[in-house]
């Protein structure tokens, strides 16, 4: 996999000067008592300042551990084996936990997935934004106070509600807050974890709108995580498919969506049924992401493969590049296949 | 689809369901959530009739009125699936109830909650047809594993006796829809079936809906807030906003030319898998207001972008014919 | 749809299959019982005791004289004075009116056994379906259960106790039944209510009522076995209540029942040895020891089900 660092880099960061971030060749694992589960295995991409990269695949397929791993917001049976995470061309994989904390919601901070119930019930919201502020931050209280209207005004949250607690709060209005909260240092990079997925299709239009408009006023780099395609085609300027732990597609969105190289992808875009233009048949893509304590030889996703064949099965498939992006395929689809 | 024209399967009329704010059974309510607000529809017979709207706009309770899980407040649930005179279901008491279960069932939106988990796969599929005291023993267990081949739980034998935890979400949503279709009902109300699903099961899930109902001519009432899910399996949809019908018609035709302001608002906010197309921007406020004890002026007031004072000073407006059977309520449209 | 006939063989080997599956949670039930350890200890002190009252009527029918060793009745003529000292023959001495305390120790665990869990059945089977029925019902149900709760917890149990012991005359059967009603209406049945309020919104419960299950189908087949679990806890406590009550009412000499272990330290105490530790330890320890030790037992047995059926109490 090592292979890989380069063309990453080469692609990803093309639209600006040197990435925020960059990630090469990351591989982490869970130790449970079944086995070792190889929940990022070889992940390698950066992102440009002012870039969004979206990150798509069914559940289990190490979306949630790969952005964990970014924050090394780790638990105890989890180790990153080898692999860089370049933070401004910093390596933060060595740093020990008190550096990190430095790091952490200061320069990279994260929206957890189902956020909206990550607030502690019985502390004021207002409180807890502040809170998270003076870890980093030392100022007055005052200071801060104003700091969080701010963040509230960013977020289109009425600032009356600061002083409130979260149950009184809407579940959209719980999410705004979170969102708020992680913007509050003003990071370099902020990881989404499926930042609207229980939400209500009008509420999820305008966190994806307010996140957007965010990140354009800030400069701010971004990293959605979803499993939903038509979030991610509208949201992020690149997309990377993840299936069992691996990266198996990357690249600008418009070109992934337009001409997907791998089967997977393809099975994921047209799995999805849409409002607008011709009525098409659902794909289904049979079985389910493989077991990640030991996973299929060779490409990982050939078991559900229409396209399989007996190389696919034994050995690791190779990059294929095509317009803006790359994947990892013996028998690509779409053009040229 | 409708295989007796003039008689629908299910004919709901003025429908109303309101829940006392204060639930103290010795003590009068007078404030209350209308959950369904006079809701009228008529679904046919092998027809997948959708139900679409923002969450807790009263969907589910709806689902529920009409297999009698709730009892109505008002209104009537006329039901004739042909084998017997017409039914009305909102009033239905013992036997005639227990006979109406056969033939109405309910697919729930949790499949991680829908099933006992110190029951086995068996126990729930077998359930209904056990309480409904249908066929032997050995029939019995023809029938389930033949709905769990139908299902697509192959082979069958060795799903018959796991438990929930055993099973992943896809799978345990195929089990509750094989409870649900194992005694071979006329109607199902299937409560957003496939929203807690993987993408990646979701498109199986749909199909089988869709080849079980035509093979079984199951009458569907399907609810989700999924207008993309809602255009691939319903011939025609009604949208809901807090407790009302605000539009309906068929499916194609109000997705296409939404009437009512709060559809077109819907439709404008769903995501587009597409990276070169620009959404314009939803032009109403997010989050459904509870509906307790609402004025009597159009719900959508409050959100509506193109209100004014006639909106105001007047009645929720009636659902009325806008085009070739698309009704909508809205004096300005 | 064409009715395919499945061969009979699998009607069989799914009550075989059936078996295995409950054999396999018994096993893995077993497992985390074990790995909570104390309950293992609790177990082993309870066995003991099993073993006790079960010997006793063998060793009475062979090797122990009626008219010596008669836990009640018997008298020990052996010994010069009373109470005598541990020796060969009375392996814990004998109590002031000459009668064998290993005698009386091993009859009395009988006693305490099936007091114990006459309460603990009592209290379960009212307690389940008490707290099935409120939860389910609600409404007016609800309602007279919960304020027919609130008299039982609120009535000081041991008063109680003595005005019936004065009017009708208490055994064990009826100490039983009613420290078993007592709270099989009262704490416990209010405490399963609040487990059987958790059951009855799960869409499974729907689901049941959809397919035509009436309220007793629900109850039994969907609500009674999960609550199950937190009922087996409150029985293993029940035996612990029922043991210590029953001990206190002997020693104040309420009960008409012809020999326990509070009675033994009843018999100490209006002897007057009660305070006399060191000079006749026999008479004491025995009998408190063992009221100690099986409460305490029940209750570890109690606390090691609740980490079995609460998961996330489990270690991983
Ligand atoms: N048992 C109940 N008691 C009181 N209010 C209720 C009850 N059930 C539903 N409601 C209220 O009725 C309204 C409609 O609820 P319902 O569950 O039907 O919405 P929904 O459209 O299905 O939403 P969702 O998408 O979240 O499931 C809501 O305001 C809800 O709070
Ligand atoms: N704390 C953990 N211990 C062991 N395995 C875990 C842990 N967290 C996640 N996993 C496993 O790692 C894989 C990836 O999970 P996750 O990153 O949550 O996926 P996603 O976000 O795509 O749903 C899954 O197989 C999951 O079971
Ligand atoms: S490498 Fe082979 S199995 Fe893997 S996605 Fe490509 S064609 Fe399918
Ligand atoms: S009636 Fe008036 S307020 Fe109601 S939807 Fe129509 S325009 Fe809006
Ligand atoms: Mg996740
Ligand atoms: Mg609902």
């Amino acid at each position: 996999m090592s292979e890989r660092s380069g063309d990453a880099e080469a692609l990803g960061g093309g639209r600006s000067p040197g990435p925020v971030l960059a990630v090469e060749g990351l591989t982490m694992h869970y130790s449970t008592r079944a086995g070792v589960v190889r929940a990022v295995d070889g992940v390698s991409f950066s992102v440009g300042k002012g870039q969004a990269l979206g990150l798509v695949g069914e559940s289990g397929c190490g979306k949630s551990s790969l952005a964990l791993t970014l924050l090394k917001l780790l638990p105890e049976n989890a180790q990153i084996l080898s692999g860089r995470i370049l933070l401004d061309g910093m390596d933060i994989v060595p740093l020990p936990e008190e550096r990190m904390r430095e790091y952490r919601w200061s320069r990279i901070a994260m929206v957890f997935q189902a956020a909206m119930n990550s607030l502690n019930p019985v502390y004021r919201v207002g409180e807890q934004i502040i809170e998270a502020l003076e870890v980093h931050v030392e100022s007055a209280r005052e200071e801060s106070l104003r700091r969080v209207r701010e963040l509230y005004d960013l977020v289109n949250l009425d600032p009356s509600l600061i002083m409130r607690y979260p149950h009184e709060y809407s579940g959209g209005m719980k999410q705004r807050a979170v969102i708020a909260m992680a913007l509050a240092c003003e990071p370099d990079v902020v990881i989404a974890d499926e930042p609207t997925t229980a939400l209500d299709v009008i509420v999820q239009d305008h966190i994806l709108r307010e996140m957007k408009n965010v990140r354009a006023e800030l400069g701010m780099s971004m990293i959605y995580v979803s499993h939903d395609m038509a979030v991610i085609a509208e949201v992020s300027d690149m997309v990377g498919v993840m299936y069992a732990g691996r990266l198996v597609e990357l690249g600008s969105t418009v070109d992934v969506f337009r001409d997907p190289i791998h089967p997977y992808t393809r099975a994921l875009t047209s799995a999805f049924p849409s409002v607008t233009g011709e009525k098409h048949e659902l794909t289904v893509l049979p079985g389910e992401p493989p077991n990640m304590i030991d996973p299929p030889s060779g490409c990982r996703f050939h078991p559900r493969c229409p396209y399989a064949t007996d190389p696919c099965r034994s050995e690791t498939p190779p990059i294929v590049r095509r317009g803006g992006h790359w994947a990892a395929c013996w028998n690509p689809t779409g053009e040229g296949a | 689809m409708q295989t007796d024209g003039s008689r629908p399967l299910l004919r709901v009329d003025g429908l109303s369901k309101r829940f006392p704010v204060s639930p103290v059974w010795y003590r009068r309510s007078n404030s209350f959530v209308h959950a369904v607000d006079g809701v009228s529809f008529e679904v046919a017979r092998g027809e997948s009739f959708g139900l679409v709207g923002e969450s807790g706009c009263g969907k589910t309770t709806t689902g529920k009125l009409l297999v009698r899980l709730m009892d109505p407040t008002c209104g009537r649930i006329v039901f004739d699936d042909g084998d017997e005179g017409p039914v009305d279901v909102s009033t239905l008491k013992g036997k005639p109830l227990k006979r109406f279960r056969r033939k109405a069932q309910m697919i729930f939106q949790d499949p991680y909650e829908s099933m006992n988990p110190r029951r086995t796969v068996f126990d729930t599929i077998v359930e209904p047809l056990k309480v409904q005291r249908m066929g032997s023993h050995l029939d019995r267990l023809d029938r389930v594993l033949r709905m769990l081949g139908l299902v697509g739980l192959t082979p069958a034998r060795t799903f018959l006796f796991r438990y929930p935890h055993e099973l992943s979400g896809g799978q345990r949503q195929r089990v509750a829809i094989a409870r649900a279709m194992v005694i071979e009902p006329s109607f199902v109300v299937a409560d957003e079936p496939i929203s807690m699903l993987d993408v990646s099961v979701r498109a199986g899930v749909m199909r089988l809906m869709e080849d079980l109902a035509a093979r079984l001519e199951i009458g569907y009432l399907y609810i989700t807030h999924d207008l993309a899910a809602a255009r691939h399996t319903c011939s025609r949809i009604a949208v809901m906003y807090l407790g009302k019908i605000v539009e309906i018609g068929e499916t194609e035709t109000v997705l296409q030319s939404p009437k009512h302001p709060y559809t077109q608002a819907l439709l404008s906010a769903v995501p587009v898998p597409d990276p070169t197309v620009t959404r314009p921007p939803v032009r109403i406020r997010g989050g459904v207001s509870p509906s307790l004890d609402p004025p009597a002026r159009c719900r959508f007031y409050d959100r509506c972008p193109i209100a004014d004072d006639f909106c105001r000073d007047n009645e929720h407006p009636p659902l009325q014919d806008k085009s070739s059977g698309q009704m909508a309520s809205c004096y300005r449209v | 749809m064409d009715v395919q006939r499945a061969p009979r063989s699998v009607d069989h080997s799914l009550w075989r299959t059936r078996l295995g599956l409950a054999a396999d949670r018994l096993r893995e039930n077993w497992a985390a019982f074990v790995r909570a350890r104390v309950g293992v200890i609790g177990l082993a002190v309870i066995i003991f005791y099993a073993l006790l009252a079960a010997a006793h009527p063998v060793l009475m029918s062979t090797v122990w004289d009626e008219s010596i060793y008669d836990p009640v009745v018997g008298y020990s003529f052996d010994e010069t004075r009373q109470p005598a000292p541990p020796s060969l023959r009375h392996p814990l001495g004998t109590d002031p009116l000459g009668r064998d305390i290993l005698s009386q120790l091993m009859f009395s665990a009988r006693s305490e056994f099936m007091l114990g869990l006459l309460a603990a059945v009592v209290t379960v089977c009212i307690g389940t379906m008490v707290g099935a029925a409120a939860a389910y019902f609600g409404g007016i149900v609800d309602t007279i259960l919960m304020r027919l709760a609130d008299i039982m917890i609120m009535m000081p149990g041991i008063s109680v106790l003595i005005v019936l012991s004065a009017l009708i005359g208490v055994e064990h059967l009826e100490l039983g039944l009613i420290i078993g009603v007592l709270s099989g209406f009262g704490g416990t049945g209010v405490v399963l209510k609040s487990q059987a309020l958790s059951v009855v919104v799960k869409p499974y419960i729907q689901a049941a009522r959809v397919a035509g299950g009436g309220p007793l189908h629900i109850i039994l087949v969907h609500v009674v076995p999960n609550l199950l679990p937190l009922s087996f806890l409150y029985m293993m406590f029940t035996v612990t209540s029922a043991i210590f009550s029953e001990a206190v009412l002997s020693f104040l000499g309420l009960l008409d029942i012809r020999m326990s272990w509070g009675l033994m330290i009843h018999t100490t105490e209006s002897a007057g040895y009660l305070t006399q530790v060191t000079e006749a330890w026999w008479l004491i320890f025995p009998a408190s020891l063992s009221i100690t030790l099986l409460c305490s037992s029940f209750y570890l047995v109690g606390r090691s089900l609740d980490e079995v059926v609460n998961p996330r109490l489990r270690r991983a």
